[in-house]
């Protein structure tokens, strides 16, 4: 297959996965602004555009972090080349340009979801649809996932849209920790506070996994533990382990399809013994940040190992 | 206003509103449907072409804008033996096109016999010096050749255009076809209709005839469609194509030339290719060659091309059968390549740049046609008889400008074929095209085309970018 497709199908899935990710953050936000006085508000819909990745360019264009701005925004902003809108756009402008090696199932989906998200933000989206938006956008990326998963061959093709898929979730996945990370340092002033328990579910609702952490931890809210789940549970979908496990696979594909290891593959095992070798204790001896950051580090080095290895781009 | 002040020729009702032979099959059938589902059935495939993208960009427009050439339900209908008389007419043209292009780029006795003026050659842009003297692989110039043709009475076919620069429009025959009959299957268990779904195959196997010296006959040559990319008005036939066929899709920034040949860039390194099916025109091949300013392109595939390492379809140099000033020679030019008269007729043509023709066409401009030379897609052109006298003065400023850039032709009264209009059936102009396939091993025809239709009431201009709509084409079989 060509690099360019390589490259396209990899670009496709990570847009998605950013997308979702995304509706998921404003959801939290969402609810937890509900709760809150009007200052904690802000506060809390600030939190997010950092996390998204998006203060800098946000505060230039909006001087206030009210929620309908903040979420229209990460919405349907056109100039947010990282707006729901654009990333979805980005989706299919990737599909349309593979379309020649993706099943019309999978095309389909994504042309459907794009028509679909269009008309849900042409207008902004007010408190009362907000609820409608999130959940389509879930709903669609759900969908394309699943045609993928439903019609294409587990050849090269798949596991290109597979690797940008876990590597865009990995990604996500520490920066939310990494945003947050003071919140979960063991701090005896803080712990049992109410405050704690709130910041904590933050980041576990923003992960959708504050019913699975519940469901194996009793409702044991405690900074290590959801660290520990995380970060190494790979029974999670969205953990850092879950997502190198995946990513790991399909290099093997690759590798077994094309009769040889790469650089990456290199990359990818050393990466992954690093995540293998760590407990959390030890990463809250060596500093939550510091190994958060290291993660970052190798997760963009695997995504650029794997361009350059299958030529990406000229 | 219009041509349908003549007389008209339907091809469902005929001159005397009987059904004529070709539609009685279908005619039967529709006057057993209900209107409203008929209308249903319609609006679901409207929504059907936008979910899966049959879209077409329009020029000039914002790039996103993607639009669906609109579909109408019901089909344009041939008989078995009108179409065996067309199709000989149209293998007669496509063999004599091809003949004139190796003439043109070798000995020019056509010229030298004094049937073509050498004029039309100089200062023509898509006359290729680059091309004198080589032979594409298997002499084939036409791989891929749509003729427009126009209708006017029952045995009364005109070529309107010959397009063989990049004929495009073929994705609409398969995909009409394959909507129509996920429409109303039942139809076609009461009509036999000849299939065109083959066409893709037959399409991939003709360009593999043409593989070029350097394949190493091993397995079946490399196959690719060239493509400017995602935001071309025709992209997603490309793709479509592509996919069919089995072949890549390759944008110019995929390909290089190395080792003296043509290569793309794969996840696992640089393949030679052997046959490019291209879709962008020859300025656009290799800026070491034509357009040194032109940042696309693939550097150094000309040179690669006439050592016999690739072959590229259609052959450079191809595109000046487009030009609708050699056009009014084609009666003369099939005679000259095949010693036979022409089957299929022209469309009576006045070139403006001699000067009694010229006086004619201001004359009469306001019932004529007047096209550009090299104008293409219904742009650029004037309909005397639709036109305003301040539309017909401007443009006959531009005609004595510079006549040597147009002809004229009469105002045809197209033929017309009913489209499911709000309150029933209405009849609507149409042209047919169909697509010609030509290797060493013969030129394929298959059985079909892309009829386009003029969907407003009396307008005679059929251009999907223009307002034109497409209809299923069926030939029917014995």
């Amino acid at each position: 297959m060509l690099g360019r497709s390589a490259n396209g199908l990899f670009w496709m899935f990570r847009y998605l996965e950013r997308a979702e990710n995304y509706a998921r953050l404003i959801d939290t936000g969402f609810r937890m602004a509900l709760t809150r006085d009007s200052i904690t508000a802000e506060q809390e819909w600030g939190s997010i555009v950092e996390t998204a990745g998006m203060a800098e360019a946000y505060l230039e264009k909006n001087g206030t972090y009210t929620g309908m701005q903040v979420w229209n925004y990460i919405l349907r902003d056109k100039d947010n080349p990282n707006s729901i809108r654009n990333l979805i756009g980005q989706v299919r402008q990737n599909a349309r340009a593979v379309r020649n090696v993706i099943t019309s199932e999978l095309w389909e989906a994504v042309n459907e979801s794009y028509l679909q998200m269009n008309d849900l933000l042409a207008k902004p989206v007010t408190q009362i649809n907000l609820g409608d938006a999130i959940a389509a956008v879930k709903r669609e990326s759900t969908l394309v996932r699943g045609s993928m998963d439903g019609s294409m061959l587990r050849n090269d093709i798949y596991n290109f849209a597979r690797i940008g898929n876990y590597i865009e979730r990995a990604d996500n996945t520490a920066r939310i920790l990494d945003v947050k990370y003071y919140v979960l340092l063991p701090s005896l002033s803080y712990v049992g506070s109410s405050l704690d328990n709130v910041q904590w579910e933050t980041i576990l609702r923003s992960l959708g996994a504050e019913r699975a952490y519940r469901w194996l931890n009793a409702g044991n809210m405690e900074a290590k533990s959801i660290a520990d789940f995380l970060i190494l549970d790979g029974r999670f979908p969205r953990s850092l382990a879950f997502c190198y496990a995946k990513i790991r696979s399909n290099l093997a594909s690759l590798a077994l399809q094309y009769g040889e290891e790469l650089y990456t593959h290199e990359v990818m095992r050393k990466a992954d013994m690093r995540l293998h070798d760590a407990d959390v204790d030890k990463i809250f001896d060596t500093g939550l940040h510091e190994f958060l950051a290291d993660f970052i580090t190798d997760n963009n080095d695997i995504a650029r190992a794997v361009e350059a290895d299958y030529r990406f781009v000229e | 206003m219009n041509a349908d002040d003549n007389i008209k020729f339907d091809e469902m009702h005929g001159g005397d509103g009987a059904i004529r032979d070709a539609y009685s099959g279908y005619c039967e059938w529709f006057d057993e449907q209900n209107p409203q589902a008929l209308r249903k059935k319609h609006r679901e495939a409207e929504a059907f072409f936008r979910r899966t993208g049959i879209t077409f960009n329009v020029y000039g427009q914002d790039e996103a804008e993607e639009r669906l050439i609109p579909f109408d339900p019901v089909p344009r209908i041939i008989t078995a033996p009108e179409w065996r008389r067309l199709s000989k007419g149209i293998d007669q043209r496509v063999r004599a096109l091809n003949a004139f292009l190796h003439d043109l780029y070798h000995r020019q006795e056509i010229i030298k016999s004094g049937r073509v003026p050498e004029w039309l050659l100089r200062g023509n842009e898509a006359f290729l010096p680059h091309m004198c003297g080589f032979t594409p692989p298997g002499g084939i110039y036409t791989h891929i050749t749509g003729i427009d043709l126009v209708r006017t009475g029952p045995n009364d076919f005109h070529v309107l255009e010959d397009n063989a620069r990049t004929p495009s429009g073929v994705s609409y025959m398969l995909e009409n076809r394959e909507t129509m009959m996920a429409m109303f299957p039942e139809l076609f268990t009461r009509v036999k209709v000849a299939p065109v779904s083959n066409y893709p195959r037959r399409l991939a196997r003709s360009l593999a005839a043409c593989a070029p010296p350097a394949f190493d006959g091993k397995g079946k040559p490399a196959l690719a469609v060239l493509t400017p990319g995602i935001y071309n008005s025709a992209y997603y036939e490309h793709s479509f194509l592509a996919d069919q066929m089995g072949a890549e899709l390759v944008e110019a920034s995929d390909l290089r030339v190395m080792d003296g040949r043509v290569q793309m860039r794969t996840t696992r390194g640089y393949k030679p290719l052997d046959v490019i099916y291209r879709r962008i025109d020859d300025d656009f091949l290799d800026p070491l060659t034509f357009n040194p300013e032109s940042m696309l392109g693939v550097p150094g595939i000309m040179d690669v091309y006439r050592a016999g390492g690739v072959t590229i379809a259609n052959a450079p140099g191809t595109g000046i059968s487009d030009d609708k000033a050699l056009y009014s020679f084609m009666p003369e030019i099939v005679e000259f390549y095949t010693g036979e008269k022409p089957l299929l007729p022209n469309v009576e043509t006045w070139r403006c740049m001699e000067e009694d023709a010229l006086k004619y066409v201001l004359d009469n401009i306001k019932d004529l046609v007047v096209k550009e030379v090299h104008g293409s897609g219904g742009y650029g052109m004037l309909i005397g008889p639709t036109s305003s006298k301040r539309e017909i003065a401007k443009f006959t400023e531009k005609l004595k400008a510079n006549p040597h850039n147009y002809i004229a032709q009469p105002t045809l009264s197209l033929s017309t074929v009913p489209i499911l209009a709000k309150k029933g059936l209405a009849p609507r102009h149409v042209d047919l095209r169909p697509f010609v396939l030509m290797s060493p091993n013969g030129i394929d025809i298959t059985p079909g085309g892309l009829t386009r239709v003029a969907l407003k009431e009396g307008s005679l201009v059929v251009n999907s970018s223009q307002g034109g709509g497409t209809k299923d084409s069926w030939v029917l079989e014995d």
